[in-house]
Order: C-alpha cells, then sequence, then structure tokens
C-alpha cells in the first residue's frame, strides 16, 4: 500500500518531465521521422536551451524573453549542423556529434557568462529560484491546485507546439519538407531545394529541443552542463513508445506528434515505476538505451524473419516503407 | 529547345575508377521533337538525362534549354523546366505522401513555396479528373499513400506529375524497364498519350529497339559516351531492328546485348 502511494504521489512529477520531454521528443519525431535524418545535436542544444534560459533569468529577464532566445540559440545550433551536413558534405550523423561536442564548450561559456568587458569564466551549472526569479514552471507547485501547477502552462505549451506543426507542415513549404524527408530525388525533381529544407528542418527541431531546454531549466530549477546527455535516446524512445502503443489508432499528424508526447509521460512513468522498484538511479541510462535498442531491433527483425517464412518466392520488394 | 554542346563527363577522375561517361556530345532537339535514345550499356543513355536534370555538373560543355544556359543551375531549379520520370517506380514519388498531395508538390514546380496550404479544394477536382484519364481508378483514392499502389500506378502518377507543368522538355529514364510487359506497354502508350496531348520535347531512353522504333518522331543511338546515330523522319518510320543492328555495327558500336535485340 505504501509502495502504491509513494508510486502515485510521483505521478504529477512524472507527467510534468514526460510534457517537457514531449516537446523535445516531437523535435527527434521531425528529424528522425519526418526529415530521415539522425540529428545528434540534441544532446547539446538541449543543454543550451537550459543554459540560455537561466542565465537570462538570473540576469531578470522575463520568462517568455528567456524562452524565445532559448528556442533561437538552439535553431542557431540547428543551422549549424545543417550548414556541416549540407555545405560541408558531412554526413548527418557526424555533423550533430561536432555540433554537440562543440556546444559543451559553448554551454560552459554561457552559464558562465557575467557581462560585457567582464572577466567571463565557465560553470557548470547555473540554478534559477523560483523565490527570487521570475520563472513560469517550476517543480515545486508540481503536487498543489491552482494557477502555479506548472503542468497548466506545459499542457498548454505542449497543444500550441502541435497546433502550429500541424499548421506548418500543411503548407507549401511544410509539404516539400515532408517530400524532402520522403524522397529526395523525387524532391529535387519538382523543383525542390533540398538542402535548405534539412537545413530549416534541423533548425526548427532543435529549436523545439532547446525549448525543452529551457522549460526544463525553469523547472527543476537549474540549468547543468550535463542536462542533455542521452537525450536523443529519451526522445528516441519516447518516440517509439508513443508509435508503438498508438501507432496503430492515430493517423492524423498531429495526432502522431502527441504520440510522441504521450510517449514521453509514459517513458517517464515507467522510470519512476523500476525506480520505486529499487533500480539504481546510475543505471538508467543502460536500461533507457537497451529499451530503446530492442524497440529498434524489433522491426528488422519482423521484416527479416517474419517476412522470409511467410513469402516463399516470387513476390519482390513491395510495400517497404510502411512508417511515418 | 534543347541543346547539348560539346559536353563531357568523367566521373572518378584521377582515380583507377575513372569512367568517361559522355565524350564530347552534342545533340539539338527542336521543339516538339520526341526522341528515343538507343545504345548499349554504358553508352552515356542515363548519364545524358541526368546531365541534363542537373544531377550532377558536366565537366565541360553548355545545356541550354529554351534559350537559356542551365549548365550551372542546380537540379532543383532547372525542374522548373524539366519533368522526368525515372526508371525506379519507387524513385519519381514520396511514398509515404497521399496521392493527391503528391499531385499538389509537382504543381508547385518551379514556383515559391510559401506559407499558403499545401493543397487547395479547387486543386483536388483537378487532380480528379486528371487521375481518372489513367482509368486505374486512382481518382477514387486520393488520399491513399503512395506507397501503398504497385510500381505501373506509380509510373503512370509520375507520368502525370511530370507533365503537369507542361514542362520544355520531358525525360523518360527507361521509365517502363523495371515493369512487367503488359504495364510496360500500359505506361508507354500512356507516355504517347501525354507526350502528344501536350505537345512535350521528349527525350526517351529504352533498352528496348522495337520500342525506339515505334515511339516518337526521331531516333538516335548512342555509344562511348556520344550520338552515333540519328535518324528522323521518313527514315525512322521504315526503319526495322535489322537495319538498326547493321547501321549500328557500321558505325563501329559495341552489339548491344541480347536482351536488346529480342526485347
Amino acid at each position: 500500500m505504501d509502495f502504491l502511494l509513494t508510486f502515485l504521489r510521483s505521478m504529477p512529477g512524472a507527467v510534468g518531465q514526460g510534457l517537457i520531454w514531449g516537446i523535445m521528443a516531437i523535435g527527434v519525431y521531425l528529424t528522425y521521422k519526418i526529415l530521415d535524418v539522425a540529428d545528434l545535436t540534441v544532446d547539446g542544444s538541449l543543454a543550451t536551451g537550459g543554459a540560455v534560459c537561466a542565465l537570462l533569468t538570473v540576469n531578470g529577464a522575463n520568462p517568455a524573453t528567456a524562452l524565445v532566445c532559448a528556442v533561437l540559440a538552439g535553431m542557431l545550433a540547428g543551422l549549424v549542423t545543417g550548414l556541416f551536413h549540407t555545405a560541408c558534405g558531412i554526413p548527418a550523423i557526424l555533423s550533430g556529434i561536432l555540433t554537440q561536442l562543440a556546444l559543451y564548450s559553448i554551454n560552459l561559456r554561457i552559464m558562465g557568462w557575467v557581462g560585457w568587458g567582464a572577466d567571463n569564466g565557465t560553470k557548470a551549472t547555473l540554478a534559477v529560484s523560483v523565490d527570487k526569479n521570475h520563472l513560469l514552471v517550476s517543480s515545486r507547485y508540481i503536487r498543489e491546485l491552482g494557477l502555479q501547477n506548472p503542468l497548466l502552462p506545459l499542457g498548454i505549451f505542449v497543444v500550441v507546439t502541435i497546433a502550429v506543426l500541424y499548421w506548418f507542415f500543411g503548407t507549401e513549404l511544410g509539404a516539400s519538407i515532408r517530400a524532402t524527408g520522403a524522397n529526395r530525388s523525387m524532391a529535387r525533381a519538382q523543383g525542390i531545394n533540398t538542402d535548405f529544407n534539412v537545413v530549416l528542418g534541423l533548425m526548427i527541431s532543435n529549436g523545439l529541443v532547446a525549448l525543452a531546454g529551457g522549460l526544463l531549466a525553469q523547472y527543476q530549477g537549474s540549468s547543468t552542463i550535463d542536462m542533455g546527455r542521452g537525450a536523443i535516446v529519451i526522445g528516441l524512445a519516447a518516440v517509439i513508445i508513443g508509435e508503438v502503443i498508438f501507432g496503430k489508432v492515430f493517423h492524423n499528424f498531429g495526432l502522431k506528434l502527441f504520440a510522441a508526447v504521450l510517449g514521453a509521460i509514459i517513458y517517464y512513468i515507467v522510470i519512476q515505476l523500476v525506480l520505486r522498484l529499487g533500480l539504481d538511479t546510475n543505471d538508467l541510462k543502460l536500461l533507457t538505451a537497451l529499451v530503446v535498442a530492442v524497440f529498434l531491433a524489433i522491426p528488422y527483425w519482423k521484416g527479416k524473419y517474419f517476412r522470409a517464412r511467410v513469402k516463399p518466392a516470387g513476390s519482390t520488394s513491395e510495400g517497404g516503407n510502411g512508417n511515418a | 529547345m534543347l541543346e547539348l554542346k560539346n559536353v563531357y563527363k568523367t566521373f572518378n577522375p584521377g582515380t583507377v575508377n575513372a569512367k568517361t561517361a559522355l565524350e564530347d556530345l552534342s545533340l539539338t532537339l527542336n521543339e516538339g521533337d520526341f526522341v528515343t535514345v538507343i545504345g548499349g550499356n554504358g553508352a552515356g543513355k542515363s548519364t545524358m538525362l541526368n546531365a541534363v536534370a542537373g544531377a550532377f555538373s558536366v565537366d565541360a560543355g553548355t545545356i541550354t534549354i529554351d534559350g537559356q544556359n542551365v549548365t550551372g543551375l542546380p537540379e532543383y531549379k532547372r525542374a522548373a523546366f524539366i519533368g522526368r520520370v525515372f526508371q525506379d517506380p519507387m524513385m519519381g514519388t514520396a511514398a509515404t505522401m497521399q496521392i493527391e498531395e503528391n499531385l499538389a508538390l509537382a504543381a508547385r514546380r518551379g514556383q515559391r513555396r510559401g506559407l499558403r496550404w499545401g493543397i487547395k479544394r479547387m486543386e483536388r477536382e483537378d487532380y480528379r479528373e486528371l487521375l481518372r484519364t489513367l482509368d486505374l481508378g486512382l481518382e477514387d483514392r486520393m488520399t491513399t499513400k503512395v506507397g501503398l499502389l504497385s510500381g505501373g500506378q506509380r509510373q503512370a502518377l509520375t507520368l502525370l506529375m511530370a507533365a503537369l507543368k507542361r514542362p520544355k522538355l520531358l525525360l523518360l529514364d527507361e521509365h517502363t524497364a523495371a515493369l512487367d510487359p503488359k504495364t510496360a506497354a500500359k505506361v508507354l502508350a500512356l507516355s504517347d498519350q501525354i507526350v502528344e496531348e501536350n505537345g512535350l520535347t521528349t527525350l526517351m531512353v529504352t533498352h528496348n529497339m522495337r520500342d525506339a522504333i515505334a515511339h516518337g518522331n526521331r531516333l538516335i543511338m548512342m555509344n562511348g559516351g556520344r550520338v552515333v546515330l540519328d535518324i528522323a523522319g521518313e527514315e525512322k518510320k521504315r526503319l526495322t531492328v535489322e537495319d538498326l543492328l547493321n547501321r549500328f555495327t557500321a558505325v563501329g558500336g559495341e552489339m548491344p546485348s541480347d536482351r536488346t535485340i529480342l526485347g
């Protein structure tokens, strides 16, 4: 009974974390599923979003300004990765890794910023306090009923994000980005500038990831240099969980994005559960990596062994592109 | 309409894998020409089409479409003048997008893509009429993902998309080679129909000599990265496969494969 109670008491926190990481997962969905690019920038750009948001917040900026600047910083990171990939011809995965590595130094500098002409150093954490600073969301009020409960603004953020993306990917430009991800040669034959679209997609994705980073810094009361470590895996986990559970029922694009958010919430609920069951926090990343690896392998195994037995001969390559 | 002048292209230059694909290639197409292109493997047929489409830049020479020099123009900008159908039926359409979305993408070829809605209600009616002409029942499946269509259906749709904006040039790159004979014949007939209705200047690469003779008003044969035979008008109408083989050997061409002869 005790176990159940503490588990239930941890639910609001899990949902709060899940909503924030859900926005991050939407960013991952855009690159991984729509653009067909594995973008590893996100581990860095999540922390960049957190660092920028925290820095501006401790310097007295209002939450809106801080979050907008976090998004812009994330988009800049996406731009760099995009240019590494398109203008410099570096493979997408490596481009993301390069930016992510560079961002580690940059994030330390951002958090250590004091002022123009001052003796600027580096810092690995930057705390924001709901007592001293103006915050939009804080985990302190997660179990309180009322307007200061962060679940309300986080929910609004998720809904608005999905609505805006739904609109954008229905426009001519958005449709051309989808085409770029679906089939580059077709896109170019239809007059679509695929390089530009890849860069734009990476910018939007990393902007969302940095937004999640900014919200996370406010929510947990600090920005840390390693807050983005393994973010890509958590994002992928959320996308995959969402797809496995809701893929059969959610066909609308907006609902698919929502499935990624639900996937993130489920992920954090499961995390809470295994922690309550006695798993060491330090083993979490191992568990996450294994879960994601298994879920990524399942469709491959299915295709390899299942198909080989069911279709003996004759039928050739039909319908290999069933996803997204 | 199309002018290729002394075009050269070598892949992997300076390595052991260096392959000269186009060598001093020159070719002029008049408006309304429907030219079939044949030649053995490695003759440069597909390379020529890709050079025209801008899939890569050429080492030397100029490519002019309707008086405009496009040699330095990237592929996506040249698409404003060019409609293309590829050999691989998977290549010409976006599998994860709907039939009508694919058509809407093609309808905006050569235009700036902004933040207007990607497909308008009025367009849908036009597309429905257009799809009806294919007689494949696709007009009732406009929101079906293209990935669920058969190879022949996808090639037919790609043809529609290629012709949708009445391009100055239509490039068909062995677009029936991956289809079964019956479907291939259907798609070829459809190609003829679309080319004729829209009066499109067309380059069609084929492996099949009979098709090359039966379609179009002009036939060229390539060998070693250049045009070695160019037959048009009355002469082409009287052409037989045997003639073609004899003349090809006469100009020193490598014998095309058995498949080409029997095709």
